[in-house]
């Protein structure tokens, strides 16, 4: 996503780009970015809190108005207890096989595209 | 490069991934890195209660009804009326535990979040669409060939001012 957000700021558009990926982030070093420090998934915040996650992007888009240095990374949110971390330093293989077709939450989600796009919903790009 | 502050003792997900490939033989990830190359930083031309803002994320955000996506390279996009019910959004992803999305899909897509500041005024308005694709597309060559070019198009097109990206 860094990519896109440099591409797009060259593009006259200015652009702030959420992040739990600290080193990702400043590797691929978008023009600005708000930290969240949670656990991958969960970037705009923790599930069912509106109001944790209106503060959030609330904050993340200030940014825009606020950071002067290209590059910039702020923590914006917080209060996640931090036991996941250990899980996540752990050296496993969490991804799943990568299928060529598309694929969907639910089987009626497959049927609803079916009877949109026909064939198109199964098929290999 | 900014370097994370030490108290924060983020999760260095460059290193897990690489320590994680090694210990399975896997050839190691090369990363975009554009440390050495201060990104563009464009002149915010409006306050932000005026401007315009565009949502992009990359979880593999559909609506019940469009085309889901592949896991594999998928360089296409999907585009989202920001009217939508938040209840006919899905989520389809490889690499990221979706337990949190499916049971709210504002943890990855905050439209419900940027619908209530557009209506209380503190943003402008939201681009009648948002943007979605599947992150995790490796090859740099195909996301700069095939995503960015009409991508870039297409935001400038809604006349956004700002855009607001969420990867996972």
């Amino acid at each position: 996503m860094g990519l896109i957000a440099r591409a797009l700021e060259a593009a006259g558009v200015a652009t702030v780009s959420l992040t739990s990926a600290w080193t990702i982030t400043a590797s691929a070093n978008p023009p600005r970015a708000a930290f969240t420090d949670f656990p991958l998934g969960n970037t705009a915040g923790p599930p069912r809190e509106p109001g944790s996650q209106r503060d959030i992007i609330r904050h993340a888009l200030e940014l825009i108005g606020s950071a002067t240095e290209p590059g910039t990374i702020v923590q914006v949110g917080g209060g996640w207890p931090t036991e996941w971390k250990a899980e996540a330093r752990e050296l496993r293989d969490h991804r799943s096989p990568r299928e060529p077709v598309p694929q969907y939450e639910r089987d009626s989600d497959r049927q609803s595209a079916i009877e949109n796009h026909g064939d198109k919903a199964l098929r290999e790009l | 490069m900014q370097r994370p502050p030490i108290d924060l003792d983020v999760v260095d997900y460059i290193q897990v991934t690489a320590d994680t490939y090694s210990s399975l033989g896997y050839d190691s990830y090369r990363w975009a890195d554009n440390s050495a190359e201060p990104p563009t930083l464009a002149a915010p031309t409006k306050p932000l209660d005026q401007s315009r803002v565009v949502l992009i994320a990359s979880g593999g955000i559909y609506r019940v009804g469009d085309v889901g996506f592949t896991h594999k390279d998928d360089t296409t996009f999907r585009e989202i009326p920001t009217d939508v019910p938040t209840d006919e959004l899905r989520v389809t992803h490889f690499a990221y535990d979706q337990t949190n999305a499916r049971e709210d899909v504002n943890v990855v897509f905050p439209i419900d979040a940027l619908r209530a500041l557009a209506t209380n005024g503190e943003l402008g308005e939201l681009a009648e669409v948002a943007l979605t694709f599947m992150g995790g597309i490796y090859s740099q060559r195909r996301l700069g060939e095939s995503l960015i070019p009409p991508l870039v198009e297409r935001v400038q097109d809604l006349e956004a001012d700002i855009a607001l990206l969420v990867p996972v």
